[in-house]
C-alpha cells in the first residue's frame, strides 16, 4: 500500500498529508482552548467587580516573563531545528533541538514551582472562580508542552538518526509538522500571560 | 492453550493484524460497523426497559427484572440513569460512529478512489480510542456509584453532584477525542486522495456529506471537550465553574467557592450539540441522494444546490444553540438572534429534501429494500423537521420545551430519519463489503413493520407533548394532572416500541444469512455509476482497486440520451 502525498506535494492543493492534517488539528485545538477562553470571558463578566483582579494580583508576573522568554526562544530553536534540516546538517539539527528539549523543561520547572507556591498558601483550583480556570487552562497547556516534549525526545533519540538516513525529506517534513503544532502551544502561551496574568 | 498458540504464532500474529489491529480501512469501517451496530442494539434495550416501566409502572419488569434488585420494580434513580445511557449510547456511540465511523471510513476512500485514508495508523488509532470509550461508559453500570444519571445533556448543578457522572466525562474524552482523530482523517482523505479528474463538483453526495460533518466534529467537538474538562475539574478538584454562589441543595447552603453559571454548560454544550444534530443527519442525506439517484436511474435533481445547501447547513449549525435555551432567561435580544438564525437554517434543509422529492418526478423508480428505507426516509425527516419549527419560535417553544413533543421530534429526525437511511445504506453496500446479495424478501419484512412501529411510537409523543406531559418522568405521568387524558398512549407506544424490536430480527437474520448462504454479487449489481462499483466486491485488501482509476465525468449519469446503457460509470471516458 503507497499512500500519495506523503513526501512530495500534491498540485492542484500544493499540500502533503500530514501538513493539512495538522492544520486542521490546530484548527481544533483553537476551538478547545477557544471553549475555555470564552469560560473565561463568561465568568469574568459575572464576578463580583474587582474580584478577578485581586486573585490576578496573587500570581507571580516575574516567573511568567522569564516563562514567556523561554519559550518564544524555544520556538525560534524549534525553527532553526528544521531549517538545519533544510540545510542536511544532521548535528545542527540535533543541537537546536536539544535547545528546544532544554527550554520546555526550564518552562516545566519554572510552572512546576508557581504551581507549589500557590498550594504552599493554600491557594487551589477551589478557592475561586479565578484559580479555577487558572489552573485549568495552564494545566491543560503544560499538558500539551509534556506531550511535545514526548514527541521531541522522540525525534532526539539515536533513532532519529536512522529515520534521516532512510528518509532525509520524510523526517523534514516531520519536523516541520511538529513544529506547527509547537509554535502553536507557544502562541497559546502568548495569550494566556496576559489574559491570566496582566489584565 | 499456551504452547498451541506458539505453534501457530506466525499464523495468529497475521490474523491479529488482518483483522483486529488492521490499517485497512475497510477492516476498520467494518469494526466500527459491527462495534456500533451492538451499541444501537444496546442502547434500544435500555429504551425498551424504560417503555415497559413508563406502560406499566411500578410493576416487575419482563425477563431482566433481576437486575434491577427487590421485586424487579425499576426505581426512579434507575430510570434516570437508563435515560442518560440511552441518550449517550445512541448519539455518541451508535449513530455516529456508524454512520462517519462504519459508513465514512469504508465508503469514502472507495468513492474517491483512494488506496486507504490518509493516516492509516491514525484511523486504527481513532477506532481504538473510541473502543476504549465505549468500554469505559458500559463499565459506569457496574461500578459503586452506577451509570451517570443527568441525562445526556449534564446540566449543572444536578450533574456536578449526581452519581455516576465522572466515568461519564472521562469517557466522553475519550470518544471526543476518536471522533477528531476519524473526522481529520476523513477531510484530509477528500482534500488529498482523490483520483485524477475527481473535481469536487464530481465528487458524489455521500463524499460531500461526509467532508461537511467532518469539519462540524473537528470544530464543534472541542467546546465540549472544554466543557467536560471543567465538569471534570467540578466534581473532582472542587472548583465552581458551573456553580452559582449561594447553591441550596436539601435546605443548606452548598459550601463550594462559587461565582460560576450553570449557564456556562449550557451554551458550551449547545455549542457542540447542535452541529452535533447535523453530524447525525447530514451522512444520512448523502446516503439517501446515492440511493435515490441509483433506483430512480436518474440524476439528482439540483445537484450543485444540494451541494451548496449542505455546506451552508454546516456553517449555519454553529449560530443556532442557544434555540435549546429558550427558557433559561438569557434574555430576549439573545432569543430573537438564535430565532432567526434557526428559521434560516430550515431553507437548505428544505432545499435538499425537495430537490430529493423531485427527483424522484418522471423516474422508474425500483422498489428494492435499500429504495423503500430511502424513500421511508423523505416523509419521515420532514415530519422531524417541521415539527422543529415551532420549537425554533421562543413564543411556542415556551409551552413545547421539555414536553414529549420535543422527544416526539428529534426521534422523527434520527430513529425513522438517520437510522432508516443507515439501514437502507447497509443493504445498499452490503454486497459491496461483503460480495454477497441481501435477501430482498427478508429485507421488506424488516422495512414495513419497521416502519409502522416507528409511527406508532414516536407519533402519539407529539399527541401527549401537545397535552404537556414533561419528558423524564420515571412513572410515565401516573402522578401528574396534565396526562390523565392521554396517559393511555404510554402503553400502545411501548407496545409499539417491543414490536420495533422484533422487527429487527429478519435484518440480522438476512445479514448472517446472506453472509454464509447468500447470492454471490458482481461488482456493480445495482448498475450503479459512482467509483465504488469499479472496484472488486469485496475490494482488495489494501489497494481497493485492481485497475488504475480516472474520472471522467460527474457522479450521477442516469439514462443518458443516446448512450448504451441507462448508466456510464464516472470511469467511462
Amino acid at each position: 500500500m503507497n499512500i500519495p502525498y506523503v513526501v512530495e506535494e500534491r498540485e492542484d492543493t500544493g499540500l502533503i498529508n500530514s501538513k493539512l492534517g495538522i492544520w486542521i488539528f490546530l484548527a481544533s485545538e483553537v476551538m478547545l482552548f477557544g471553549g475555555l477562553f470564552s469560560a473565561y470571558i463568561f465568568l469574568r463578566m459575572a464576578a463580583l467587580p474587582g474580584d478577578f483582579e485581586r486573585w490576578a494580583s496573587e500570581l507571580s508576573v516575574p516567573m511568567a516573563t522569564v516563562n514567556t522568554v523561554v519559550l518564544i526562544s524555544s520556538s525560534v530553536s524549534m525553527v532553526m531545528a528544521w531549517a538545519s534540516l533544510k540545510m542536511k546538517d544532521f548535528s545542527k539539527y540535533k543541537m537546536y533541538l536539544g535547545i528546544t528539549i532544554f527550554c520546555s523543561f526550564v518552562f516545566l520547572t519554572i510552572k512546576y514551582f508557581e504551581y507549589s507556591g500557590k498550594f504552599a498558601h493554600d491557594i487551589y483550583p477551589s478557592s475561586n472562580t479565578f484559580m479555577a480556570i487558572y489552573f485549568t487552562l495552564t494545566g491543560l497547556h503544560v499538558l500539551h508542552i509534556i506531550g511535545g516534549l514526548v514527541v521531541m525526545l522522540y525525534f532526539y533519540f539515536p533513532i532519529s538518526h536512522k529515520m534521516w538516513d532512510k528518509q532525509p525529506e520524510q523526517f523534514t517534513n516531520r519536523i516541520e509538522v511538529f513544529g506547527l503544532y509547537w509554535h502553536f502551544v507557544d502562541l497559546v502561551w502568548i495569550f494566556l500571560f496576559p489574559v491570566l496574568y496582566l489584565l | 492453550m499456551y504452547s498451541n498458540s506458539n505453534n501457530h504464532d506466525h499464523h495468529e500474529e497475521n490474523f491479529i493484524q488482518k483483522y483486529i489491529f488492521s490499517v485497512d480501512h475497510k477492516v476498520i469501517g467494518i469494526q466500527y460497523g459491527i462495534t456500533s451496530l451492538l451499541f444501537l442494539l444496546f442502547g434500544f434495550s435500555l429504551m425498551a426497559i424504560m417503555r415497559w416501566q413508563l406502560a406499566y409502572p411500578g410493576t416487575e419488569i419482563p425477563i431482566v427484572g433481576f437486575i434491577f434488585g427487590e421485586g424487579g420494580v425499576l426505581a426512579s434513580e434507575q430510570y434516570n440513569s437508563l435515560g442518560a445511557m440511552h441518550g449517550t449510547i445512541m448519539i455518541f456511540l451508535g449513530i455516529v460512529p456508524l454512520a462517519v465511523g462504519a459508513f465514512g471510513n469504508y465508503l469514502v476512500p472507495l468513492q474517491i478512489g483512494a488506496v486507504d485514508m490518509a493516516f492509516p495508523k491514525l484511523n486504527a488509532a481513532s477506532y481504538w480510542t473510541y473502543f476504549v470509550g465505549g468500554v469505559i461508559m458500559i463499565s459506569s453500570f457496574f461500578m459503586p456509584e452506577g451509570a451517570a444519571r443527568s441525562g445526556w445533556t449534564s446540566y449543572p448543578p444536578l450533574s456536578v453532584f449526581e452519581n455516576g457522572q465522572t466515568i461519564w466525562l472521562i469517557s466522553m474524552i475519550f470518544l471526543i477525542t476518536s471522533s477528531l482523530l476519524g473526522s481529520m482523517n476523513i477531510i484530509v482523505t477528500i482534500v488529498q486522495l482523490r483520483v485524477p479528474g475527481l473535481t469536487w463538483m464530481r465528487l458524489p453526495l455521500f463524499t460531500w456529506a461526509q467532508f461537511v460533518t467532518s469539519f462540524l466534529l473537528v470544530l464543534a467537538f472541542p467546546p465540549l471537550e472544554a466543557a467536560a474538562v471543567l465538569q471534570l475539574m467540578d466534581r473532582v478538584a472542587g472548583t465552581s465553574f458551573f456553580l452559582p454562589s449561594g447553591l441550596v441543595m436539601s435546605g443548606e447552603i452548598v459550601d463550594i467557592a462559587g461565582g460560576g453559571s450553570p449557564l456556562l454548560w449550557q451554551h458550551l454544550f449547545w455549542f457542540l450539540a447542535h452541529p452535533e444534530v447535523y453530524v447525525l443527519i447530514l451522512p444520512a442525506l448523502g446516503i439517501v441522494g446515492e440511493i435515490l439517484a441509483n433506483n430512480t436511474r436518474k440524476p439528482i435533481w439540483g445537484f450543485k444546490s444540494i451541494v451548496y445547501s449542505m455546506v451552508f447547513l454546516g456553517f449555519c449549525s454553529f449560530i443556532v444553540w442557544a434555540h435549546h435555551m429558550f427558557l433559561t432567561g438569557m434574555g430576549q435580544a439573545m432569543s430573537a438572534f438564535f430565532q432567526t438564525t434557526t428559521m434560516i437554517i430550515s431553507i437548505p434543509s428544505v432545499v435538499i429534501l425537495t430537490s430529493y422529492f423531485l427527483s424522484l418526478w418522471g423516474g422508474s423508480i425500483r422498489f428494492n429494500t435499500p429504495m423503500l428505507f430511502a424513500l421511508a426516509f423523505l416523509p419521515m425527516f420532514g415530519i422531524g423537521g417541521l415539527t422543529g419549527l415551532p420549537l425554533g419560535l421562543a413564543a411556542s417553544d415556551i409551552y413545547l420545551h421539555d414536553t414529549y413533543y420535543v422527544i416526539g421530534h428529534f426521534h422523527y429526525v434520527v430513529a425513522p430519519g438517520t437510522i432508516f437511511a443507515l439501514f437502507a445504506g447497509i443493504y445498499y453496500w452490503f454486497p459491496k463489503i461483503t460480495g454477497k446479495r441481501m435477501s430482498e424478501t427478508l429485507g421488506k419484512l424488516h422495512f414495513w413493520p419497521s416502519l409502522i412501529f416507528m409511527n406508532g411510537i414516536f407519533m402519539p409523543m407529539f399527541i401527549q407533548g401537545l397535552a404537556g406531559v414533561s419528558r423524564r418522568l420515571a412513572d410515565g405521568g401516573v402522578s401528574y394532572a396534565h396526562a390523565s387524558g392521554v396517559l393511555q398512549w404510554n402503553e400502545f407506544m411501548s407496545i409499539s416500541a417491543f414490536c420495533l424490536g422484533l422487527s429487527q430480527i429478519p435484518f440480522i437474520v438476512n445479514i448472517f444469512m446472506s453472509l454464509f448462504t447468500g447470492e454471490k454479487s458482481d461488482r456493480n449489481p445495482w448498475k450503479s455509476t459512482t467509483i465504488e462499483w469499479d472496484a472488486p466486491s469485496p475490494p482488495l485488501a489494501h489497494v481497493n482497486f485492481d485497475s488504475k482509476i480516472t474520472v471522467h465525468r460527474t457522479a450521477y449519469e442516469y439514462s443518458v440520451p443516446g448512450a448504451k446503457e441507462d448508466f456510464i460509470p464516472q470511469t467511462e471516458s
